[in-house]
């Protein structure tokens, strides 16, 4: 059995590779966009997800009492010892596809941090009431782009469409919890990852709804990153990300 | 109203410091010259994100990288500020985005040299934001109402951008001696590229007689020029960091630095398109509109469906 420390450090690990993973594409846009003001909001959402890994990956290292800082979490361990979900490591193809993997994460994301904000871990409960604000702006901006590209052009339907069906297979895994989030859920420090799937399907409806896009049907479900087990893509994300830290052991920037 | 009766009151307010705003009555060759200026200098702001967003995938820690996303975004909103500014003089956005990508406009020749290591983040904080406060504090005082106001709510952010940059060069001047090459070497590349920021001497340059008299700049090339040198200089040695030039010294008479020459042959090079990296910065601005235009045309056409919608 895991302790129920050990638990919260996997949980805030998970969480802080998730926004970090995520925020770490987001920037890959970043005087690349389609329009300036879109620079701007990604950029912004990528600033927020960014903030918040860094108060998961200090409370992680905390936990942890190895005396390793938010740093050391995000520099210094390999792709097999990250524990994002894989949605979030997919590079970002078109900007229909940066958006319906935003909107399909987002849609989860706002659930659970809610639920955790009257969760029974003080640190954590800190973290999410924050993150609660920002991911409601994430999940507004997603979804008001997915009913723009649905609805806008045939071009847009499609890539959009084309982006959802890619992307489904890698929904299941948002849902599947490890035996930390289990042992987390049961004390009620966080919800039960299944019980956020209704509200999450509920947004997936009306947004998708709204866009006149088809919801894909579920078929095989990819999973394996919550135990470090990812796509080929996020290897060369780390490399490009830690190459610094990586070539200069020790030093301070 | 005979023209020339105008262009005697426009110079006298002018020479009154009251400022021109929108819609008042101004000479065509004023409005042109600042519809070059401004847009140019909006172009500026957006290219100028290329260089750095190089580095934001790479950034060393996560501090760092928030601090540069920041600033990149803050770059974007300059690039926002600017257009907007330029639109209330009869262009619209998409005309001046056209110029740039056409080639037609242009954008500070900074921005063409390459960012090559880590300590070129701090280098462009420090030396080129800081060169672009002492031009852009100039014209905050600008006749033109708009252009001026877009440049004090820019000039604070910019300050921010140059004390972070001399912040990374700080940190690395204190570290591993690898570190310590590393900030030496970005100063030894970006200092004469920005010494060139401030254009050619007055009294080589083509538009500042007249850019002086309707008060669009303030102060010559070379005064803002010998300006950031006099300041940044100390800043330079109180890291330990040796400015490439075996000229500079302190002249007790004039009370500035005496420094040495600039190669003005490699400014014009730059600016004609030969510069390291101009073909690469335009490359990627082509790049992000053209895959752009899809997403562009989708929020025009669901913008219409709903104002259909509502009107019906
Ligand atoms: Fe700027
Ligand atoms: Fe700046």
């Amino acid at each position: 059995m895991m302790t129920r420390e050990e638990a919260l450090y996997r949980f805030a690990l998970r969480m802080g590779d998730n926004a970090l993973v995520l925020s770490h594409r987001l920037s890959q846009w970043c005087g690349h966009g389609p329009v300036l003001e879109e620079d701007m909001a990604q950029t912004n959402i990528a600033l927020d997800l960014i903030g918040q890994a860094r108060n998961y990956l200090t409370y992680a290292g905390e936990l942890e009492g190895k005396g390793r800082d938010e740093d050391d979490l995000a520099y210094l361990r390999t792709d097999r010892e990250y524990t994002n979900v894989q949605l979030v490591e997919l590079p970002n193809g078109d900007y229909a596809f940066t958006i319906a993997r935003s909107f399909l994460f987002d849609a989860f994301h706002l659930p659970l941090l809610k639920a955790m904000a009257s969760g029974k871990d003080e640190r954590l409960k800190a973290i999410a009431e924050k993150a609660v604000k920002e991911v409601t702006y994430h999940l507004r901006h997603s979804s008001e782009w997915l009913v723009r590209f649905g609805d806008g052009t045939d071009e847009s339907h499609r890539r959009a469409q084309a982006a959802l069906d890619e992307l489904w297979r890698f929904t299941g895994e948002l849902f599947e919890a490890d035996e930390a989030e289990q042992a987390l859920a049961k004390d009620g420090t966080i919800p039960a990852l299944a019980d956020l799937r209704k509200e999450w399907n509920a947004t997936v409806d009306r947004v998708l709804g709204e866009a006149t896009l088809k919801r894909p049907d579920d078929g095989h479900m990819a999973h394996g990153g919550k135990r470090g087990v990812h796509t080929e893509h996020l290897g060369h994300m780390l490399a490009e990300m830690q190459v610094l830290q990586r070539a200069h052991p020790g030093a301070e920037w | 109203m005979p023209d020339s009766q105008h262009e005697k009151r426009f110079q006298e307010r002018i020479d009154a410091e009251q400022k021109v705003e929108p819609r008042d009555w101004m000479p065509d060759d004023y409005r042109k010259m600042l519809v070059r200026q401004i847009s140019q200098h909006a172009h500026s702001e957006v290219v100028g994100m290329l260089p750095e967003g190089n580095w934001i995938t790479r950034a060393p820690s996560l501090h760092r990288k928030t601090i540069l996303l920041a600033k990149v975004q803050d770059e974007a909103g300059h690039g926002l500020y600017l257009y907007s500014a330029a639109e209330t003089l009869g262009i619209s956005r998409e005309e001046m985005i056209d110029q740039l990508l056409e080639g037609r406009a242009k954008y500070s020749s900074i921005f063409n040299y390459p960012t090559l290591t880590w300590a070129d983040m701090g280098a462009i904080g420090w030396l080129v934001d800081g060169a672009a406060i002492i031009n852009q504090v100039m014209l905050t005082r600008t006749s033109y109402g708009p252009y001026s106001r877009a440049m004090v709510r820019i000039c604070k952010e910019e300050s921010f951008h140059q004390r972070q940059g001399y912040q990374i060069l700080m940190t690395l001047s204190k570290g591993t001696p690898e570190q310590k090459a590393m900030a030496q070497d970005a100063l030894d590349r970006w200092w004469w590229p920005a010494l060139m920021m401030f254009g050619p001497s007055d009294k080589d340059s083509v538009h500042s007689v007249q850019s002086m008299k309707w008060k669009i700049k303030r102060q010559g090339n070379d005064e803002l020029r010998q300006t950031f040198i006099d300041r940044t200089v100390p800043q330079a040695e109180f890291i330990g960091l040796k400015v490439p030039d075996p000229d500079l010294k302190w002249n007790e008479k004039t009370q500035h630095y005496d420094f040495g020459k600039i190669d003005w042959e490699e400014f014009r090079n730059v600016i004609k398109g030969n510069g390291p990296c101009n073909r690469e910065r335009l490359a990627a601005r082509r790049k992000a509109h053209e895959d752009g235009a899809w997403v562009r045309a989708a929020a025009l056409a669901h913008a219409e469906k709903q104002a259909k919608k509502k009107a019906a």
